[in-house]
């Protein structure tokens, strides 16, 4: 049963952020609420106040500029991104992320920036954005600040935003020469969350060695997390199967997952390994070709 | 208790009431405006028995706030009908016998028409994929897809409007 709650409807940037300054803790910001209405029904989450940014369409946008990169709007919804023409040539690892994350109703309504707002470790875009160098831009009625996604999230749930602020943008540079990325997550349904999943990014010097990488690993902590020693383990290499057995062990350690119904912790741990490894060597092979 | 106006377009039919907010769009359908079609399954997101379509969309009406589709048109199964003339979908799925205990069949149906919309000519694989989010436990999945697939073929051409 959702407890009563006093509703308004934004249909600005500026008049959300307003109600936001006004009620600060006692309000809560509902978009698609494919997760948020889950949570107030289960009792989980109970607010005074509930603001809506469903029909802030100024927020609503998928850009991209050669020199800045992609700038998608938190209220652009999934099933938007999905389709985007833009996104296939620019950013394919986004869209094929996009097209598995739940399911055709939950895309049509959801939106990146209650995904994102969410926090839940394992969410389908957080690895793959973090995994592109993304960053997410927050705005409060006193300005606003770009949060790298490295530093977004803090903890189960939780996020680096601060009281008043709301997600309005999320950002991804353009990719490097030589780049490229995978993502897959372990599931028994294909529209479920995945068990654990693992996002790579990898940019090849001129050469076959790697320049740089990326590995974020998803539902294997507490919060979306870079697999930093199995990235640095890359760099400079020449990929082969005694490296990228070494990179998969790596990320094994670096992980630090519960056990639920799905999975044990150590089952989760092997599954690291086994899609580190997979997602490097995709993302290395994407990277030959681009 | 807060009220608010809410103004929608049900099947073509304009309604206005006075709601709480907290009012799921799948209560105002059922309890509000009496259109008992669209089921309540999970209320978790997970079933699909209460998908409708909103501006063209399929939408799961268990979480979506009532609030949120203010000045919208939905449609519900009850509006695949026109004029006593089953819609080609509905008339798919009684030739190829699509349920058995009926409780999925209105969600089916809505998201075999979003999908239809969208794509007439989906493959076996499309289908699939655009009633993935529709859970059916009697397990009649594949004549669901059988039925899907017929019109997808133009075999109910005659039919539509």
């Amino acid at each position: 049963m959702i407890k009563d709650f006093k509703y308004l409807r934004a249909s600005s940037v500026k008049e959300a952020l307003g109600f936001l300054s006004q009620h600060k803790e006692e309000s809560k910001i509902i978009c698609g609420g494919q997760s948020l209405l889950i949570l107030l029904r289960q009792g989980l989450v109970a607010t005074e106040y509930l603001i809506d940014i469903k029909q802030v369409n100024e927020l609503s946008y998928i850009d991209f500029d050669a020199k800045k990169g992609l700038r998608m709007g938190a209220t652009t919804t999934h099933r938007t991104i999905e389709k985007s023409d833009l996104i296939k040539k620019k950013y394919k690892v986004l869209s094929d992320m996009e097209r598995y994350l739940a399911h055709i109703q939950v895309r049509n309504w959801g939106t990146i920036g209650g995904n994102l707002a969410h926090a839940d470790p394992a969410g389908d875009p957080a690895p793959v954005l973090m995994a592109l160098s993304g960053s997410i831009k927050v705005g409060s009625a006193k300005g606003e600040r770009t949060i790298s996604l490295d530093d977004f999230y803090t903890d189960l749930f939780e996020t680096a935003l601060e009281e008043g602020e709301m997600i309005l943008e999320v950002q991804v540079p353009a990719l490097a020469p030589k780049t490229g990325a995978a993502y897959k997550k372990f599931n028994i349904l294909e529209s479920d969350q995945g068990i654990i999943s693992v996002a790579a990014c990898v940019t090849l010097n001129g050469g076959s060695t790697c320049k740089e990488a990326r590995i974020c690993l998803g539902n294997a902590a507490p919060t979306v997390i870079r697999a930093k020693q199995a990235e640095a383990k890359l760099k400079g290499q020449k990929l082969d199967e005694g490296l990228l057995e070494e990179v998969g062990l790596a990320a094994v350690a670096e992980c630090d997952p519960v056990a639920d119904i799905h999975a044990s912790e150590d089952f989760r741990r092997h599954l690291v390994g086994i899609f580190t490894k997979r997602m490097v060597k995709q993302a290395w092979e994407a990277a030959k070709k681009a | 208790m807060e009220r608010h106006l809410l103004r929608i377009t049900v099947n073509g039919q304009e309604h206005e009431l006075y709601i709480n907010p907290k009012t799921l769009l799948v209560e105002v359908i059922r309890d509000h405006l009496g259109l008992t079609g669209t089921k309540r399954g999970c209320e978790t997101v997970s079933c699909g028995a209460c998908t409708m379509i909103v501006e063209g969309m399929s939408v799961k009406g268990c979480s979506v706030l009532a609030m949120q589709v203010d000045g919208l048109k939905v449609t519900t199964v009850e509006g695949l009908e026109d004029h006593g003339k089953l819609h080609p979908i509905q008339k798919a799925f009684i030739d190829h016998g699509s349920y058995q205990c009926g409780f999925c069949t209105s969600g089916m149906l809505m998201s075999s028409k979003a999908l239809l919309d969208e794509n007439p000519k989906a493959t076996i694989k499309e289908i699939r994929e655009g009633l993935d989010g529709n859970l059916c436990r009697c397990t009649g999945y594949n004549s669901i897809v059988r039925a899907v697939d017929a019109v997808c073929k133009g075999q109910y051409r005659e039919d539509e409007a």
